[in-house]
């Protein structure tokens, strides 16, 4: 995803606007980060659209178990600190590569890809043992309601990993390493998205019963 | 500009030809004109399924199709014209467009705008295949469930229309951030954003519109799929779940969706209203304001599609009353328009007559939609062809005669040819009159009683000539179409050469050579007033009309100052363009995989993920 874009299509405006009169024609933001913005803003509107679901329906089921009969809050308590770990130690990988030190930041972006699959694992677990309880998607309307919604938010932790690992193949390949903390920052604002979201669901699923 | 063509085999070096140029292109004027090609093509087919409906219902008890047929052809008929039609004929018309009339060399992310071309090429392919693999979607466009669900849609029709749906959604999702970047990033020195040409300012708002609508229909067809094929009891009524649910989602999208198919509609016009008026827009301002009331007053009407369903008073109310609000942002527009024309010097060729079109035809269906939003009488005429009547007007009146604006206004600028102005009128006038005489009717049937979506009707009811005479206009509407693709193709062949700028237009794209090339501009333009190119030809004063063909000479000559021969191959020796890539196709085409791989099983689906990140891997380390 960092790199989509190619940046070398504005610059021929822009020495132009250096020379003449200048009116601001951009918003000053880097194509790829303002593209960003404007997807994440995109997503918070398809899990809006979810957590409604979540919390319209999952109370109106007509048989168990219910939420408070299967859901282990411990577990998922553990499983939130580890993604907001996460998110900390993307955040000292950021630092690190804006001092340059591509070694540090490719060891913390290890942590938060390793912590971002611990997370996964946890949630694995959990939906292991839901499965063993008898709660499945199509047992009642809550079965349906959460594993869509926690689903969903697994499969975005899942697509971060994965661009996690593509930035530390290039950050290991030594590719384009003068632009290492712009590539950070961007699967950053991703990974620190999802991470948010799922605060949000963790709030309303787990703590809210 | 003999030298500009010249210098383009420079730069033609190293971009293959033929198929694999247009397989691999990320060039916005390529992919414009895929996308108008595509949509072309699926208008065609869901104008041939609209043939069958009216040659159908030509005749009471009539048993040209099956019922079983009839409501896949109908649902395929409305998806298509919406999804496959509406939405990538304006999107195409702005990919090609945007960046020309901004200044700028292509969209902000050329390869994810073909992403955004392949995913509706392949989201339309996975939707027709259904035809071939046991039946085509047969819930209507609106997917109402339950009747969507297994029990009552058993074919996998509607698993196919919810991935369909699901992968033109992420290409919409895709174009909407390409638009919005790039037209709030690359705009030339000097074009502040009320410097913006109308069209560009109705696609900022629309493109907004897409990333808030489409993830509401997303969620819903995913909650689609999960209850049909994992029997997740969302919509069940019978297991607690919620019928209306869906319709709240559905139309959370589907309302602002109108406003996608008719906003950059609106933008044509208040491009091509004023070139041939000769006279600057009329409320250039109150233009741009209205359109965005527009868009936050449509994401607060969704629910003036569901007063039947039972909710509310209070809630009727409130949503007729938002709904009857839009009105007026919308007939600020009409009276700008008006206004434009008014006291200018009218040049009554093609573009200009499918404008007025637009505006008399749009105009009808804004009235009848100004009474459906009142509760009585949409209890009266709800599911009657009253509301089929309605959104043609809107739809077909709107949209399609704006977009025939807008193709004859800027085929020149695509081509460098001109379409011909003698069939462009036979093509017009023909096409009223079929609209007209098919849509029309459709008014007094629907006071009537006649239900929409029903294969047939009794005899004896006195619909019998009204449906007859539908059907006569519906193959009038057809004839209309086969001349505007004569038109296409004469003037392919043998129509007059447009040079830069046939209309003694406005804004930038009339600046370069027609077609551009694949730089667009030489030099990035400087921008100062609304009307860059008309100042240049006719000086700050120029706001009093002149001749048409002395403002051509003078364009001519006032353009060469401005870009020389050896601008030109400064430009193509060094301005570097992305060069094309396999990877957009190929992660359109392992999503594709993916799609069939959730109905025919995890090998598929497997084989369609390693396409996916393989090509998203390729994406990533590929040099442009």
């Amino acid at each position: 995803m960092a790199n989509l874009t190619n940046t070398n299509l504005t610059s021929p405006a822009s020495v132009d606007a250096a020379s003449v009169e200048v009116e601001h024609t951009s918003m000053g933001v880097d194509n790829r980060k303002l593209g960003m913005w404007v997807f994440l803003a995109s997503e918070a509107l398809f899990f809006s659209a979810l957590i409604a679901t979540y919390v319209i329906l999952h109370g109106r089921s007509t048989g168990g178990p219910t939420p408070r009969d299967v859901l282990s809050l411990p577990l998922v308590s553990i499983n939130t600190f580890v993604l907001i770990a996460s998110s900390m130690a993307l955040v000292t990988g950021l630092s690190a590569a804006q001092r340059q030190d591509i070694r540090k930041a490719i060891l913390w972006l290890a942590v938060t890809a390793g912590l971002g699959i611990v997370f996964l694992g946890g949630q694995v677990y959990e939906f292991s043992h839901l499965v063993t309880d008898k709660l499945l998607i199509s047992t009642n309307l809550f079965g349906a309601t959460f594993f869509t919604l926690t689903g969903t938010h697994g499969l975005h932790v899942l697509s971060g990993i994965i661009w996690l690992i593509l930035v530390i193949v290039q950050l290991v390949q030594k590719r384009d390493l003068p632009h290492a903390d712009f590539k950070i920052e961007m699967v950053g604002l991703y990974w620190h998205f999802v991470d948010l979201i799922w605060i949000i669901i963790f709030t309303l699923v787990y703590l809210l019963i | 500009m003999a030298a500009t063509s010249k210098a383009l085999p420079l730069l033609q070096r190293r971009a293959p030809s033929g198929i694999i140029r247009w397989l691999t292109t990320t060039d916005h004027k390529d992919i414009g004109i895929m996308y108008i090609i595509t949509s072309i093509l699926f208008f065609g087919v869901g104008g041939i399924e609209a043939l069958i409906i009216r040659i159908q219902l030509a005749r009471p008890e009539n048993t040209v199709v099956t019922p079983e047929a009839y409501n896949q052809i109908f649902t395929m008929h409305g998806t298509t014209m919406v999804f496959l039609f509406g939405m990538p004929i304006l999107i195409g018309i702005a990919n090609y467009m945007v960046p020309l009339m901004i200044g700028a060399r292509d969209m902000a992310f050329p390869r994810l705008n073909a992403l955004s071309f392949w995913t509706l090429v392949l989201g339309g392919v996975i939707m027709y295949s259904s035809f071939l693999l046991g039946g085509a979607p047969d819930g209507g466009w609106f997917a109402y469930a339950p009747l969507t669900t297994k029990a009552y849609s058993p074919s996998h029709g509607m698993d196919f229309w919810a991935l369909g749906i699901i992968v033109t959604g992420i290409g919409s999702i895709a174009g909407a951030i390409n638009l919005v970047v790039t037209i709030l990033n690359m705009r030339a020195p000097g074009m502040t954003l009320f410097k913006m040409p109308l069209f560009v300012w109705q696609m900022l708002v629309t493109a907004f519109l897409l990333l808030f609508a489409i993830p509401s229909l997303t969620v819903d067809s995913i909650l689609l799929f999960l209850e049909r094929n994992f029997s997740a009891p969302f919509f069940a009524a019978n297991a607690g779940g919620d019928p209306l649910l869906w319709q709240h989602l559905f139309w959370f999208f589907g309302h602002p969706e109108v406003y996608i198919l008719i906003l950059p509609a609106f933008g044509i016009m208040s491009e091509v209203v004023p070139v041939f008026s000769q006279k600057p827009i009329f409320g250039y301002r109150a233009i741009v304001y209205s359109g965005i009331l527009i868009g936050f007053l449509g994401f607060g009407v969704w629910a003036h599609h569901m007063f039947a369903v039972g909710m509310s008073p209070v809630a009727d109310a409130i949503f007729s009353l938002s709904s009857m609000l839009i009105a007026i942002p919308t007939s600020i527009k009409i009276f700008s328009w008006i206004g434009t024309m008014w006291g200018g010097s009218l040049r009554f060729q093609t573009p200009l007559l499918y404008a007025i079109g637009m505006i008399a035809m749009f105009l009808i269906g804004g009235l009848s939609g100004i009474t459906v939003a009142i509760v009585p009488i949409d209890l009266q005429v709800t599911d009657t062809y009253y509301v089929v009547a309605h959104f043609h007007y809107v739809l077909f009146g709107g949209t399609v005669f704006a977009a025939f604006a807008g193709i004859y206004y800027w085929f020149p600028k695509w081509t460098g040819k001109m379409l011909s102005e003698t069939l462009g009128k036979w093509q017009f006038w023909i096409m009223l009159i079929g609209f007209n005489l098919t849509f029309m009717p459709m008014h007094l049937l629907g006071m009537d009683g006649m239900p929409r979506r029903v294969y047939t009707y009794g005899s004896g009811l006195g619909w019998d000539i009204w449906n007859e005479l539908e059907t006569i206009g519906s193959f009038i509407i057809a004839i209309a179409i086969l001349i505007f693709i004569w038109n296409v193709v004469i003037s392919m062949i043998k129509g007059k050469t447009a040079g830069n700028d046939p209309w003694d237009g406005f804004t930038l794209e009339w600046t370069t050579s027609s077609p551009p090339p694949r730089y667009d501009f030489a030099k990035i333009p400087t921008v100062h007033s609304l009307r860059p190119l008309w100042d240049q030809k006719h000086g700050a004063d120029g706001n009093m009309p002149t001749e048409t063909p002395k403002a051509t000479a003078r364009t001519e000559a006032s353009l060469r100052p401005a870009i020389t021969a050896a601008d030109v191959a400064v430009a193509a020796a060094q301005i570097h363009m992305p060069a094309g890539s396999w990877a957009p196709l190929l992660l359109a085409t392992g999503i594709t995989i993916l799609c069939y791989g959730m109905i025919y099983g995890v090998a598929l689906a497997a084989a369609g993920i390693i396409l996916s990140l393989a090509s998203v891997i390729y994406w990533t380390w590929q040099k442009v």
